[in-house]
């Protein structure tokens, strides 16, 4: 599946950060003529994932792939390198684009929204900066292109220009700026003075003669300086920034950025401290559990939200944290379920947020408690939503199933029973606040007065559905049937993880080697 | 011919041509000359800066008496680098202000103040290439005087009594200074920095060194707006005529800063200063006080240019931290910041100044809505905010980098936190601006149509520094180079008292090189 056989592999890179902005200057242009813009979005979206997939194809072949840009400081600048777990979140975020691009034509011209051009441009920047947080080749450069990547998606959350919207994007920036300068930017340079190096490097960076008080600052420095990685207490910009329209949500705050933070959270263990290095580390253990006491808080909070987009969001806010514990367990294979449950995650829970945003413009309902019989007017639409919620679940036949195997594993194999208490009873807590929402849609009459009552009780006809515009259907659809699909060829997904120095599905990989021979 | 005075150049130039400007008397005729002298001192001083970047130090005997009989102007590239960085941006400034002042105050006053602008570069200059303790304090009265006139040019009243209160502090500093350089001549017999430096070396705890030491501080002191001798500069900087204040913040306070520099380094020695006085420790305090005192200050006014005064104060902070840091990434750290945080006020300044050329008023409330009818300004104000807030790929960034590096390099990881969190303050008052701009509608009863973009004028200097700021955050090898060397060059003296106390580990690191001639100056 290499279609830019002729491009020089390395200069691939240059072109899936560059594809995008070349895709934002054309929309500005094209901007007078609605067809000819989305023409444009679909084209560099379609265009920049055949790209990523070349990308994969050279990095299944074991291609190696760097670029060197500039030097900010004498020995340190922008660069580029190509690996396993980028290649995977560049694979999640691109092809995502395709379908989240087709949804927002659907949804902002059925939601009559205003601006679309400056909508459709800070989209595509966005993404050229996710692309360059997939494959940055040193902590500066993931530095530089998350900040970018918050200032762009800016506009996107503010889009409404309501008073509202203004309250939600303050929330937004000031949470996700000041973490970034005050502690990310701190533990960048703290790094650097240490190390003298910001280069991701297998197995870490740090000397083993590096005091450990130092280290473990320098973890939760980590761990909340990337704040999209949205632990509590600096967990509240997601919620805030589900004022943004919902093709916004759904690609950003369920996919893009929300996976930049705990994609950075992996990148910084994997190859700045190390996975084997990390049960060393005195506050790895502290963070491991404020991520658990993230995922349920969160979830009881979700369960007291009746919107729907809010719900969805606290949601996130709790699988988000799955992944940082996954990459905090020190666990080998707890980490490949973390790196795989930036996929699982992003398939499932974009299903519903497009399914939030289906509702939103063919019902205009945005509370769960009016959903309730909505289900017969809207079938696609919440069978979409229930497979997507059976995903996030972890449930069988569904792709979430295999990132929360692998974490329980990961949790059982770094003895730490606790949290696989913590994944059972948050998955029980997902099916609490998730599954009532399709069950009633489908199966409670509406409530709303007799004559619907007695319209209930007809015999269901397809001619009784008033579904959203089409193309915000075959988006839902796509997704749903890639949840399916996860499930039953999580393959080639299992086998890029595997490329990951330090990081592997099979058990009694290396961390665990000793320990056993011990008890034997 | 004019090659062998370049070091002459840059004072003579605006000099001369400052009589002219005020001769020509014609708004139009004065700005054309004004700007272009101001355009071919900046050459000069690109040309300074190359050439001191090759040759180490440019020695220049004024009237070809020799040193330390005669005044002797002495460019390292610690002068070469602020000196580009105050003509360039004069020139730029003088671009501007063509439509601005025309807008602000009488036509009969302009010559004046292409004059007075013209007075001040060349006093500016002068302190930045002169090599005598003395005449230093000239220029320094110099270009203060032509400040205040500018200054009071303002047609808004209250300027009067700002400048007034602007003139007793800076006359105050001024006869500090000059007490201090009496005392010193006293014990001393000279003027000549270099010649004071190692005469000064020979008395140890001297009492009159001392006290010539401490009025010499307090003095610059008061001259670079340090806190708590600031508080002439916030009403300064917001009664002054827009383009005056995009001058003035951009440059005068830069210069007081390399004062401080060249007395600490090159006249008193690191050494003395920082072990012996423990002054590093004086500074770095008032420099974090300043940070943050003056950050919040900056975030509750509602006048912006006073908002942006305080800024400048807590922003003169940073660059005295690096200097208290006493290392040479420390340093540097200064020297960049002063640059780039050149670049940054020069641009909001001029932003605000273009936002008062339409509305009148420089209040908060008169920025709402103007994100969409001046959207090139209210762009160009984001940017250079953005700069300040210290964002990636911008000049703001690159000094916050060094200036954390400094602190860490020492292990100094509180300095470090305080720096950073200091920084989240700008968040605050750029985010307010920003978000009156964007979010909100214009003011009732103004006409929408009469807001539109001010002229290409006033927006083409805005936007150079604006570019500038993007361009220096991402190709730091101009400044980073220039600061590191006249870094470097500034610590020889250091280096050989404090060598075994291994401050300057990271020295070899910063990439540069320094001739070898001009060791054996330094050593002289």
């Amino acid at each position: 599946v290499n279609l830019w056989q002729g491009v020089d592999p390395s200069q691939l890179i240059t072109l899936s950060i560059l594809l995008p902005l070349v895709g934002a200057v054309l929309i500005i242009a094209a901007g007078k003529y609605p067809n000819l813009r989305e023409t444009v979005t679909l084209t560099t979206a379609v265009a920049l994932f055949s790209i990523v997939l070349a990308i994969t194809d050279y990095t299944y072949s074991g291609v190696k792939m760097e670029l060197d840009v500039v030097e900010l400081f004498p020995g340190l600048g922008i660069n580029f390198f190509v690996e396993p777990l980028g290649v995977l979140f560049a694979l999640v975020a691109s092809f995502l684009w395709i379908i989240t691009s087709i949804y927002a034509i659907g949804y902002m011209r059925g939601h009559h929204e205003e601006n679309q051009t400056r909508f459709f441009c800070c989209f595509a920047i966005a993404i050229s900066s996710v692309m360059a947080i997939c494959f940055s080749g040193n902590l500066l450069t993931l530095f530089i292109f998350y900040e970018v990547l918050t200032l762009s998606t800016y506009p996107l959350v503010t889009h409404a220009g309501t008073k509202a919207a203004k309250k939600g994007g303050r929330v937004y920036l000031g949470i996700l700026l000041s973490t970034s300068i005050a502690f990310l930017l701190f533990a960048v340079i703290g790094t650097y003075s240490v190390t003298g190096t910001l280069d991701f490097v297998d197995g870490g960076i740090f000397d083993e003669s590096e005091s450990k008080a130092v280290l473990g600052f320098l973890l939760v420095l980590f761990c909340y300086g990337i704040g999209k990685a949205a632990i509590m207490p600096f967990h509240r910009w997601l919620p805030a920034a589900m004022v943004a329209p919902t093709p916004v949500s759904a690609l950003l705050h369920a996919v893009a950025v929300v996976k930049a933070g705990v994609f950075s959270i992996l990148k910084v263990v994997i190859y700045i401290f190390g996975v084997d290095n990390l049960k060393d580390i005195p506050t790895t253990d502290i963070m491991l559990y404020i991520g658990a006491a993230t995922i349920l808080l969160s979830s009881c909070i979700a369960m007291t939200k009746d919107n729907l987009k809010a719900r969805l969001a606290y949601s996130t806010v709790s699988q988000l944290s799955y992944i940082v514990v996954g990459a905090l367990l020190a666990s080998s294979i707890a980490t490949a379920g973390a790196a795989l449950h930036i996929a699982t995650h992003a398939v499932g829970k974009i299903t519903l947020f497009f399914c939030a945003g289906a509702i939103m413009v063919a019902a205009h309902k945005k509370e769960i408690s009016d959903m309730v019989g909505l289900g017969r007017k809207m079938p696609i639409t919440f069978a979409a939503f229930a497979i997507g919620a059976i995903s996030i679940i972890g449930l069988p036949p569904m792709a979430g199933t295999w990132s929360k195997w692998y974490l329980t594993i990961g949790a059982l194999e770094a003895d730490k029973l606790i949290i696989v208490a913590v994944l059972m009873i948050s998955s029980l807590l997902n099916i609490a606040y998730l599954l009532p929402i399709p069950i009633k849609a489908f199966f409670a009459a509406p409530s709303n007065g007799s004559g619907a009552t007695a319209e209930g009780a007809e015999p269901w006809s397809w001619s009784q559905t008033q579904e959203a515009p089409l193309p915000i259907l075959i988006a839902l659809t796509v997704t749903s049937i890639g949840c399916l699909a996860l499930f039953f060829y999580p393959e080639p997904l299992i086998e890029l993880i595997n490329m990951i120095p330090d990081v592997s599905t099979e058990m009694g990989s290396a961390a665990v080697a000793p320990a056993e021979m011990g008890e034997g | 011919m004019l090659e062998q005075h370049l070091a002459a150049l840059p004072i003579l130039i605006p000099l001369i041509a400052a009589p002219i400007a005020l001769l020509l008397n014609r708004s139009l005729y004065s700005w054309l000359f004004a700007t272009a002298a101001s355009a071919w001192a900046s050459v000069t001083a690109w040309q300074l800066l190359v050439l001191t970047l090759s040759e180490g130090v440019v020695s220049y005997a004024v009237g070809g008496w020799a040193p330390p009989w005669g005044i002797e102007l002495r460019v390292d590239t610690a002068s070469a680098f602020v000196l580009l960085a105050v003509s360039a941006i004069s020139t730029f400034v003088l671009v501007y202000s063509k439509d601005s002042i025309e807008k602000e105050f009488e036509e009969s006053k302009h010559a004046l103040f292409y004059t007075a602008h013209l007075l001040c570069l060349a006093g500016l200059t002068g302190i930045l290439l002169t090599g005598d303790a003395f005449n230093l304090f000239v220029f320094l009265e110099i270009s203060s005087l032509a400040t205040y006139t500018l200054v009071s040019l303002a047609s808004d009243r209250r300027c009067l009594t700002a400048a007034f209160r602007y003139l007793v502090m800076g006359t105050i500093g001024a006869t500090f200074i000059l007490i201090g350089v009496g005392l010193l001549y006293m014990k001393t017999g000279t003027l000549n920095m270099l010649d004071l430096a190692q005469r000064i070396e020979l008395y140890d705890n001297s009492r009159t060194i001392n006290t010539g030491l401490a009025f010499i501080m307090v003095g610059v002191s008061i001259k670079l707006a340090l806190f708590p001798l600031h508080r002439w500069l916030p009403p300064a900087y917001t009664h002054a005529p827009s383009a005056v204040t995009a001058f003035l913040a951009s440059t005068a306070t830069k210069v007081a800063v390399y004062v401080m520099i060249r007395f600490i380094f090159t006249v008193f020695g690191a050494d003395y200063v920082f072990h012996e006085m423990n002054m590093d420790l004086v500074l770095m305090v008032l420099a974090t006080v300043a940070i943050f005192k003056c950050s919040y200050m900056a975030t509750v006014q509602s006048n912006i240019k006073t908002a942006l005064a305080y800024s400048s104060v807590a922003q003169i902070g940073y660059m005295m931290l690096g200097v208290s840091l006493v290392s040479v990434t420390g340093l540097m750290s200064g020297l960049i910041h002063v640059f780039n945080h050149a670049l940054m006020k020069g641009a909001l300044f001029m932003a605000v100044g273009a936002v008062f050329y339409r509305m009148g008023s420089v209040d908060l409330k008169a920025f709402r809505g103007l994100g969409r009818h001046m959207p090139l300004t209210m762009a160009a104000f984001t940017l250079a905010g953005l700069s300040i807030i210290g964002v990636p790929l911008t000049v703001g960034f690159i000094s916050k980098w060094y200036l954390v590096s400094a602190a860490l390099e020492q292990n100094n990881w509180i300095l470090a936190a305080l720096v950073l969190g200091g920084s989240l303050f700008a968040i605050v008052y750029i985010g307010r601006i920003l978000e009156a701009a964007y979010f909100k509608d214009l003011p009732e009863g103004v006409d929408p149509n009469s807001i539109k973009e001010v002229p290409w004028l006033m927006l083409a200097p805005m936007w150079v520094l604006v570019i500038a700021n993007i361009y220096f955050g991402i190709d730091t090898s101009l400044t980073t180079d220039a600061a590191s060397s006249a870094a470097q060059w500034l610590f020889q003296g250091v280096e050989q008292t404090m060598s075994e106390q291994t401050v300057i580990e990271q020295a070899a690191t910063v990439d540069s090189s320094v001739p070898t001639n001009i060791v054996q100056e330094a050593s002289l």
